[in-house]
């Protein structure tokens, strides 16, 4: 039974349901132009003071109603931790956009010293890395209890309870050990792992006991996660999380299978019993016959890139070093950026140090990306210029040059707008290494002279040093 | 009645009925259920607001697991991505010892695994003419080899087990050694002597001087089935690109059209391509940006390509091509980080490996890759991937990870 899918519902069938006073307290003009965020998932109902008055109750709930996602949205965590999962409209991200990223949950059990538990979980808290200016991290915690013993289980869990703030996953087949944890970590609202076909009603009581979101997991068994879901929502439990299980080595094409069968079930088909978020395990990859510990993590990675793709809206991990973290975070980012907006800076003049009239003028395309990595090497080089930034159309300098977003014209009408002309003698124009192929053009359509800069921005240390300021043309 | 009222009418019997129905019949008249829901209030199908006062509720926690099968159903798509043959044998009019086969596609890949994979997407190992500069890590395994494009070739056959051979004549860019058509082709003919797999010629990039190598090399390999990469838009502009897929069609020659992240310019440069070639010579190249850098627009340029070409549009169905070399441009893959970040033998071919990866799941047939360990990991994906029927999976082993014990520098 196909539900109408988010690109079909209409502003004005929104607009209709909202109070229509045009009052503006929504930071928008009128209701119209929320109702238009409203479809696009820019902005959220509580945006719409009046329409949280008690007359409106039954618009509100409708409008609720227009606009759920097919995968429920399942939040994780204590108030100002709150993580939320799923809340997905859409299977492929060109189609719409993905809300809420996937959450990085890093591994610990409870054979851990106290001390080693406590490093590890420093280093989860602490991990960043800035990309884009922006900085990746690790979301979420989840504790094993790979010893099976409930009073191991507690200890482990009110250690975390008391260092570290990061949402919890508990883990363990068993509902007593589940149990004990859950109660060592009052009101953090830990995401249980998991229900089963054999333990689903002490899970189930134990959800309800403690106010969890809950995992039910049936590995390659959809008919088994359907029947768990059916069963718990009739015991009044909404907030589900699905575990189709997670094969690393030959199961992998099971695992995709599953992820992409309970995604487009709950997306294109409608079918409410399996539209829940996904959580997925590339952790699997430490526990087969593989070994080596670098192994281990390669193939982690690996997985987890391929079920970030596959729709996971939770993954559990282990590898904690950077290497194998840093691709999964990076992927993650950029699947979640709005493919209905480049990742663009503003294109203009920028200026760097205490540029004079002698400082080199340097060109680059406005992919954010592109621009941070040049903006953060000139800061590390302590390069004092200009530096004009085009419209690419939020491109690489080398799609962009490689879709003719980037061209001769550009060049010399970015320069031009930008007007550093009037702020420098010269008339010398680096341009990136990846567009050397443009240098001839560019000097022709700009009249400046044009120098081929470094292909990675890293080289513009030595480049400026070799190169500048350039001997007479 | 509208649907709302038979909601309240019929309670939660007609919402099950309606999750497994197409269509209901009740007394006196019927209704299509696409009709129906669209007139239901969404939120009417959470069960808690099902429940009208009265009427017969689904037990209070039901004591059993209430079964719910689920049943899969098999998408069929109205279009199919054309095959094209990599590389004729001597048989074909070629020197090669087999030709591969690539597209076919039927359906998205790598997704619902509902049927066999048609042809297991190709990986073809980079061989480049000229000393071009390259991460540290990235050109170790070739150290030996980098000044001869014949040995380089046949240490990746031989030694890295590669199944198709990228020669990139780079030493022809007019900024580089500006290297002669004749020259070039010279060194493409001694690669055909060296390696018998099929081969795919890269240009510099350049529409003018690509078009005169690509006229020199094409006659020269007549008959091998070569795949030239690339002709573009820039070729029409320059008034090459007719020479080019000319010499194509008449030498047998397969055409790699390339285009930036734009399917309209992709649409345009197959319909220019398809006056002088068969569709089944032309493979496209969409972009392929490193894992960091943009690879998402890639990774949706190809998803949505794939889904307009099974939907039915005639002119993207080709198969696709990645330069997933290009994962090593990320700085990431190869600059000295800090110790946790590990060197770049370990992200480098890691960073490869999840680029060429990203992309096999949005479709993509042909990888042109580069380092060992990447193309290890990639190979061992696709073995997985392209099984059939797929590989049982032990039962209970997806789990053991909640309980095992996991040890060591991790
Ligand atoms: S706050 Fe609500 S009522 Fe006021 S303009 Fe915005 S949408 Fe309309």
């Amino acid at each position: 039974m196909a539900r109408r899918s988010i690109t079909e519902t209409s502003p004005i069938e929104v607009y209709r349901l909202l109070p229509r006073t045009n009052c503006g307290e929504c930071g928008e003009p009128n209701c119209m132009a929320f109702a238009t965020r409203l479809v696009n998932r820019e902005v959220s109902l509580e945006s719409c003071p009046p329409l949280l008055l008690p007359e409106h109750d039954s618009d509100l709930a409708d409008l609720s109603a227009l606009l759920a996602p097919p995968v429920r949205a399942v939040r994780i965590g204590q108030a100002e931790r709150e993580i939320t999962l799923g809340g997905k409209y859409v299977v492929q991200r060109h189609e719409f956009t993905y809300h809420n990223p996937t959450c990085c949950a890093l591994a610990v059990d409870d054979t851990l010293a106290r001390e080693e538990l406590v490093q590890r979980l420093r280093t989860i808290s602490e991990f960043s890395y800035n990309y884009i200016g922006r900085d990746l991290r690790l979301d979420a915690v989840a504790l094993r209890s790979a010893t099976g013993d409930p009073d191991q289980f507690r200890e482990a869990a009110t250690t975390i309870a008391a260092t570290c703030k990061l949402p919890l996953v508990l883990c363990s087949p068993d509902p007593d050990v589940l149990r004990v944890g859950a109660e060592a970590v009052p009101g953090r609202r830990p995401l249980l792992h998991a229900a089963d076909r054999t333990n689903w009603r002490e899970m189930a009581l134990l959800a309800l006991d403690t106010d969890s979101p809950l995992v039910v997991s049936a590995p390659d068994d959809l008919s088994g996660l359907r029947s768990l879901t059916k069963t718990l929502r009739a015991w009044g439990i909404e907030d589900l999380v699905l575990d189709p299980g997670t094969f690393v080595g030959p199961g992998l094409a099971h695992t995709i299978r599953n992820f992409s069968r309970c995604r487009n079930a709950a997306i294109r088909d409608g079918d409410e019993l399996l539209g829940y978020p996904l959580l997925g395990a590339p952790i699997a990859a430490f526990a087969g016959e593989e070994l080596d510990p670098v192994r281990c993590a390669f193939d982690e990675a690996l997985t987890a890139s391929v079920l970030l793709s596959r729709y996971a809206d939770i993954l559990i991990l282990q590898g904690l070093e950077g290497w194998s973290v840093l691709p999964t975070l990076i992927w993650r980012f950029n699947l979640y950026t709005d493919p209905r907006k480049p990742v663009a800076v503003e294109a203009g003049l920028r200026e760097f140090g205490s540029p004079d009239r002698v400082s080199p003028v340097l060109v680059t395309a406005n992919y954010a990306l592109t621009y941070f990595t040049v903006e953060s090497d000139i800061k590390a080089a302590n390069i004092s210029c200009y530096l004009v930034v085009a419209d690419t159309g939020g491109l690489s300098v080398e799609s962009a040059v490689a879709g003719r977003y980037f061209s001769a014209a550009g060049i010399a009408e970015a320069l031009e707008s930008s007007g550093v002309a009037e702020k420098v003698d010269h008339r010398v124009l680096v341009i990136p290494g990846l567009a050397a192929r443009l240098s001839g053009e560019a000097a022709e359509a700009t009249g400046w002279k044009v120098l081929v800069g470094p292909k990675d921005s890293s080289g513009l240390g030595p480049f400026m040093k070799e190169r500048w300021p350039p001997g007479p043309a | 009645m509208n649907g709302r009222d038979l909601v309240g009418a019929l309670g939660p019997e007609l919402l099950a009925l309606l999750r497994t129905a197409g269509r209901i019949e009740l007394e006196g008249f019927s209704l299509e259920l696409d009709e129906l829901e669209f007139r239901l209030p969404h939120g009417a199908l959470a069960p808690a607001a099902l429940v009208p006062p009265g009427a017969e509720a689904v037990p209070e926690r039901p004591s059993d697991l209430l079964e719910a099968e689920y049943v899969p159903e098999r998408t069929e798509y109205p279009g199919r991505i054309r095959e094209v043959v990599l590389g004729a044998t001597r048989r074909e009019g070629g020197s090669r010892a087999r030709a591969l086969t690539v597209g076919g596609a039927e359906a998205p890949a790598f997704s619902l695994f509902d049927r066999p994979i048609v042809n297991r997407p190709v990986i073809s190992m980079d061989v480049f003419d000229t000393r071009v500069p390259m991460p540290k890590a990235l050109r170790a395994p070739f150290e030996e080899v980098r000044d001869d494009p014949a040995a380089w070739a046949r240490l990746n056959v031989h030694q890295f087990g590669a199944k198709a051979i990228t020669v990139h004549l780079l030493s022809t860019d007019p900024l580089i050694k500006n290297t002669s058509p004749r020259k070039a082709a010279a060194t493409v003919e001694e690669v055909l002597q060296a390696v018998d797999v099929p081969l795919i010629i890269g240009g510099c990039g350049d529409p003018r001087k690509d078009a005169d190598v690509f006229f020199e090399v094409a006659a020269m390999a007549s008959g091998e089935r070569l795949l030239l990469n690339s002709v573009t838009l820039e070729m029409a502009t320059a008034k090459t690109l007719e020479k080019v897929a000319r010499a194509a069609a008449e030498h047998g020659h397969n055409l790699l059209a390339f285009t930036g992240l734009e399917l309209n310019d992709a649409k345009e440069l197959n319909r220019r391509l398809y006056e002088y070639v068969p569709p089944e010579q032309i493979v496209m190249d969409l972009t392929t940006v490193a894992l960091g850098y943009g690879l998402e627009y890639s990774f949706s340029i190809h998803e949505r390509a794939r889904q307009a070409a099974l939907m039915g549009d005639a002119e993207l169905q080709h198969p696709t091509i990645s330069g997933s070399t290009n994962a090593w441009s990320a700085r990431e893959a190869w600059m000295p980080m800090p110790p946790t970040y590990g060197g770049p033998e370990r992200r480098g071919p890691l960073w490869e490996a999840e680029t060429a990866i990203a992309l096999l799941l949005a479709g993509v047939d042909i990888f042109m890759m580069s380092h060992p360990a990447a193309i290890g990991a990639m190979r061992e994906a696709l073995d997985v991937l392209t099984s059939w029927p797929l590989e049982e999976v032990a039962e209970g082993r997806a789990n053991d990870w909640v309980t095992a014990a996991i040890g060591g520098e991790t």
